[in-house]
């Protein structure tokens, strides 16, 4: 049960792939705009990402090692990744039409999330945050959907902030883009205050 | 045959200026931020994503006209995948320095949004020139931004460029600038200069049009 607690509060805090470790920041500054875009982007993502490290941890383990391909680790994959997205949209499109439409921009947007393609590559080589121990199979799928979790706290939270920047009166040369990367700067200054915790952590384990 | 010479080397100044995949077009940016904490971290990324985009706009244009549109993206995934598997396996091969600091960041140039925006945007509709005059372009702007953002990490993070001490022996580095944070803030300042520089020479060219007529 320890090992699920470090990895719900060290994927989602401590180690947050946009805000600690430069996962994922396109889609980060891209639909960042608005709070309900965000929340559907970060919808899909969860999904795809969650599917995505289950799959990937099983094509690694039974297909990859026992064949020894590993080196073609990173083809089998994005191929993994993108064929789920291609199943996931059309799947939607026929069970829940009225959650394709929401999600519909974005669905193919995550085949090119890096955050996707960085999860299940770290869990089966890394062990994500488990001190270089690989995770099991559960683990790894846990950990997968605690990625995505983090990845769609960030980006609320940022696209919360654009929106009150938005009606703020901000100096001209700082709307836009500058102004959000100076913003996420900020976020990640408090973002790195977790830091501390895993230690914490630790002791109680 | 001059005017055909005239349209590539514009692609290729488009890529590399006009719309600098970074400053402009706000693409791939994981990368940008992620490896820039040393000058030749920098450099390395960017010749390393240059490669893998100007192979695979060749190969996916030449093949524009074979691959069916519905299962474009998946073949442009294998194609991007396999240059950058070379890359990866040569890097750790002949460079295993640089390799270790890159990273996992090299198997992600796969994902890596500029190469898959010029294959669709660009590969998939121009002949096999121009497309290698776009990719060499957009690689080599890619490279020279994140290059640039490197060397003031570099410089402010550790008081060296490329290795090379740069600020006093007595100069507190900042640790921040080689942080996540660091990265964020530098890129929006860079970004707020280069929107100036931008603006001051939009406002000369329209000054010259105007004297002009």
């Amino acid at each position: 049960m320890n090992t699920f607690l470090v990895i719900l509060i060290g994927q989602i805090l401590i180690n947050n792939y946009v805000m600690c470790q430069f996962y994922g920041i396109c889609p980060f500054l891209g639909v960042s705009k608005k709070v309900d875009t965000a929340l559907g982007m970060g919808m899909a993502v969860t999904f795809v990402i969650t599917l995505a490290s289950f799959i990937t941890w099983l094509v690694q383990n039974f297909i990859l090692v026992p064949l020894e391909l590993e080196y073609l680790q990173t083809i089998a994959f994005i191929l993994v990744i993108a064929v789920l997205v291609q199943v996931v949209e059309n799947a939607l499109k026929k069970l829940s039409p009225s959650l394709y439409q929401a999600l519909g921009v974005y669905l193919p947007l995550i085949t090119t999330n890096c955050v996707v393609l960085a999860v299940a590559q770290k869990n089966v080589t890394e062990g994500a945050i488990m001190d270089g121990q690989t995770l099991g199979l559960l683990a790894s799928t846990f950990c997968g959907f605690c990625a995505a979790i983090g990845f769609t706290l960030a980006l609320v939270l940022l696209a919360g902030i654009r929106e009150r920047m938005e009606q703020s009166n901000m100096p001209k040369w700082m709307e836009g883009f500058p102004g959000a990367l100076i913003m996420a700067g900020l976020m990640a200054i408090a973002f790195m205050g977790f830091g501390g915790l895993l230690q914490g952590l630790h002791l109680v384990g | 045959m001059a005017d055909r010479k005239n349209t590539v080397t514009r692609t290729f100044l488009n890529g590399l200026i006009t719309e600098n995949p970074t400053f402009t077009l706000m693409l791939g940016m994981c990368p940008t931020l992620g490896v820039t904490t040393a000058a030749s971290n920098g450099i390395g990324m960017g010749l390393a994503t240059t490669f893998v985009l100007v192979c695979s706009n060749l190969f996916i244009s030449l093949l524009r006209k074979i691959i069916p549109d519905k299962v474009r993206i998946p073949a442009y995934i294998v194609i991007i995948a396999s240059f950058v598997t070379m890359v990866d396996l040569f890097m750790k091969a002949y460079l295993p320095d640089l390799s270790k600091s890159l990273g996992s960041y090299i198997p992600l140039i796969v994902v890596n949004c500029i190469i898959f925006a010029r294959a669709e945007s660009f590969a998939a509709k121009n002949g096999p020139v121009q497309s290698l005059a776009d990719g060499l372009g957009m690689g080599l702007g890619f490279t020279a931004s994140i290059t640039l953002l490197s060397i003031v990490r570099e410089l402010f993070g550790s008081g060296t460029i490329f290795g090379a001490q740069i600020m006093p022996e007595s100069y507190q580095p900042m640790d921040i600038m080689n942080k996540v944070p660091g990265g964020f803030i530098t890129l929006g300042l860079m970004m707020i200069l280069v929107n100036a520089i931008k603006k001051i020479i939009g406002k000369r060219r329209a000054a010259r049009k105007e004297a002009l007529a």
